[in-house]
């Protein structure tokens, strides 16, 4: 099995395949000795080389997030073979991003015209909520390809405010 | 004489911790609980539990008609308020008492001198008390404001006399900003507490929060069980708290703590409860407020003490002396407290309620866990999104900075986001570690760690990245299908079941310890 994976924006290949009772794992072209145990549902036990992580797995409204220790990371995962995914959901699949609602509230400003380019972690909805205001901001670089978000309107967790390509 | 029965007017966190002192004590505990709150863990530990209404706090946990009618009911002879909700409002006992119940707290009275920071700064300056100087009643004028600013010295804070958590409070640099920061904080304060009472003092630039706790029986004895360096704070809410402070010495504590006692007992205060100094860069100290009832982080003096507050506080209302004088009291070890919110450090701390998927809480060695949330449970918005308090306990600071920093590493909360990866960052830092520490101490940290995000991975960082890319396809083969993605329809849910909930959240602020 071979999947494109990307680690807090960090682009890598990954290889696998099941050897009898062992995995063989080559990631970015590199072999790696891996030893993995599943513990519970989105709980893993990893041994490389001897040595241990415990990986947590969450899927959350902006997306798949893995964990270890106290450090959180965001995953996005693709079979380049498969045409279905299980990140489509969140569009990465055709590098479109959704820029979701994390919570419930009313869009204050929207800084940002369709067709226009953004940056990476350029703002580009102000949501309010709980007094707060709160600014999204595009996870990527690209062209804005839509903008759903209206200034004034009140908005639900996980409603698409605007996609970026 | 002790209690028959127990009911516990608040939930979360706070009632579990009271409610297994109860169960320690023989005592039946009853718990209450609105809407949202049915599957919560307060209502599942206790041996009784009454509903009282709709999710917001006015309609359930604010509501004394409802709370007194289900001790009624439940036949409770004594009710703890725990902190937030009515715990500060003198109404309540005022209630409790007419209606033939113990209030697990101090009296109505002492309260209300408390209550108002200008009435309790006129009874501090009559027990010889010092505070910070500045005017002991509102401002009735900018220009009487002028002229308490000019003789006590610019910079000064302006604050509202019914304040708490930073509302109604303005810094004023110099006389041309102070009409303009006077209206905005008396608008302030009229709009968060009714009350547009407005006071002036000396801005301590860059002061410490020292708290010193008091415990006073019904019968003329007060004592003070050591400080609580609560330095640590984010928008005038607390974060972390250890105790001791670092920088108290024998002699200072027991001088603070005399003050302490002599603040607690010119309110004929009882019960438990907290005095809250600000301490300069030369170690004065000033009377701040007193809080109360019992804080939030009780646990850091119980670990120190040996004691245990809610069976003391509970010992203390049924009648009963204080078991020990001042001179029994020593503080052991260290302890420190993190406080475990649901909210995310990736989008300024903004409250991330939600669906609790996984909980893989920490435990072994020094290590106490006071925990409101389980896996599964949903974290309602309506209310402060505190879920548990992870408090380390120690031979020394350092001992305990490593234990914390051993338990969060195995702490996981999954399905929302919480703040436990701050303080990972405040246990590895140099200021915090050397206890270089004072109110502006977060804020610079934030504002520093943005600065070590722009500078990119280091070679550490680069080889997790690569074993979490590897993680992240074992699990597409060995654990298909995806976790449960529910976090968005349990936040909508949560929002249909209660309409309102959304404005009552705004209240969250005024209802933290």
């Amino acid at each position: 099995m071979n999947y494109d994976v990307s680690v807090d924006g960090k682009a890598h290949r990954l290889e696998l395949a099941r050897k009898g009772d062992q995995w063989e794992c080559k990631l970015d072209g590199r072999a790696v000795p891996v030893d993995p145990v599943l513990l519970r549902r989105n709980v893993l036990s990893l041994l490389i080389d001897g040595v241990s992580y415990e990986v947590r797995r969450e899927q959350t409204v902006s997306g798949l997030r893995l964990s270890i220790g106290s450090a959180r990371y965001a995953v996005e995962l693709r079979d380049p073979r498969s045409l279905h995914s299980w990140q489509t959901e969140s569009g990465s699949a055709e590098g479109k991003k959704k820029i979701v609602a994390p919570m419930p509230g009313k869009v204050v400003r929207v800084l940002v015209k369709q067709g226009a380019e953004v940056q990476a972690g350029q703002g580009v909805v102000v949501v309010e909520a709980m007094k707060m205001q709160n600014e999204l901001k595009s996870p990527k670089q690209g062209i804005v390809q839509k903008v759903m978000a209206v200034e004034g309107a009140t908005v639900n967790a996980g409603d698409v405010l605007l996609i970026v390509e | 004489m002790t209690f028959k029965k127990i009911l516990i007017a608040n939930r979360g966190e706070i009632a579990v911790r009271i409610l297994r002192a109860c169960r320690e004590l023989g005592i039946r505990s009853v718990a209450v609980y609105s809407d949202v709150d049915r599957a919560s863990l307060h209502v599942s530990k206790a041996d009784e539990a009454y509903y009282l209404g709709a999710p917001p706090a006015t309609e359930s946990y604010l509501n004394i008609e409802k709370i007194l009618a289900v001790a009624k009911r439940a036949g409770a002879d004594a009710i703890h308020p725990g902190y937030g909700f009515l715990s500060e409002n003198p109404k309540f006992p005022r209630a409790c008492k007419e209606a033939g119940i113990k209030f697990i707290g101090p009296k109505a009275e002492a309260m209300e001198t408390m209550g108002s920071k200008t009435g309790a700064r006129r009874a501090m300056e009559k027990a010889g008390v010092p505070f910070v100087p500045g005017s002991l009643r509102g401002l009735n004028s900018v220009e009487e404001g002028e002229q308490v600013a000019e003789r006590i010295g610019y910079p000064v804070m302006l604050k509202a006399a019914s304040g708490g958590g930073g509302k109604g409070m303005r810094l004023v640099f110099k006389r041309e900003e102070l009409r303009s920061a006077l209206e905005s904080a008396k608008s302030e304060a009229a709009r968060s507490f009714g009350d547009d009472e407005v006071y002036v003092e000396k801005a301590i630039v860059n002061p410490r929060h020292i708290e010193m706790q008091v415990l006073a029986d019904e019968h003329g004895h007060t004592v003070y069980l050591g400080e609580r360096e609560c330095s640590i704070q984010r928008r005038h809410q607390k974060v972390l708290e250890e105790a001791p402070s670092a920088i108290v010495d024998p002699d200072m504590r027991r001088r603070m703590g005399e003050v302490a006692v002599r603040v607690a007992q010119a309110a004929n205060y009882t019960n438990a409860g907290t005095v809250e100094f600000l301490v300069d860069q030369e170690k004065n100290f000033y009377f701040l407020e007193m809080n109360t009832r019992l804080q939030v982080e009780h646990p850091v003096t119980e670990l120190t003490t040996g004691l245990d507050l809610v069976h003391l506080q509970i010992h203390i209302a049924a009648g009963g002396e204080l078991p020990f004088k001042q001179e029994d009291i020593a503080i052991r070890g260290h302890a420190i407290e993190c406080r475990i919110y649901a909210e995310d450090p990736d989008n300024h701390y903004f409250p991330s309620p939600g669906k609790i998927t996984m909980l893989l809480p920490p435990a072994g060695p020094g290590i106490r866990h006071d925990s409101g949330s389980y896996e599964g449970w949903t974290v309602p918005i309506d209310y402060d999104p505190l879920l548990a308090k992870l408090i380390g306990y120690g031979t020394d600071r350092e001992q305990v900075i490593l234990r914390l920093q051993r338990a969060l590493h195995e702490y996981f909360v999954g399905g929302i986001q919480t703040n436990i990866s701050l303080f990972q960052r405040i246990l590895a830092d140099g200021d915090f570690q050397a206890a270089r520490l004072d109110t502006g101490y977060l804020e610079r940290l934030l504002a520093r760690e943005h600065e070590h995000v722009l500078e990119g991975m280091s070679p550490a960082e680069e080889r997790v990245s690569e074993v979490v890319a590897i993680a992240a396809g074992l699990f597409a083969v060995l654990d298909p299908a995806p976790a449960a993605s529910n976090a968005a329809s349990s936040i909508s849910e949560i929002i249909a079941k209660s309409a309102s909930g959304w404005k009552q959240a705004a209240l969250r602020e005024a209802l933290r310890g």
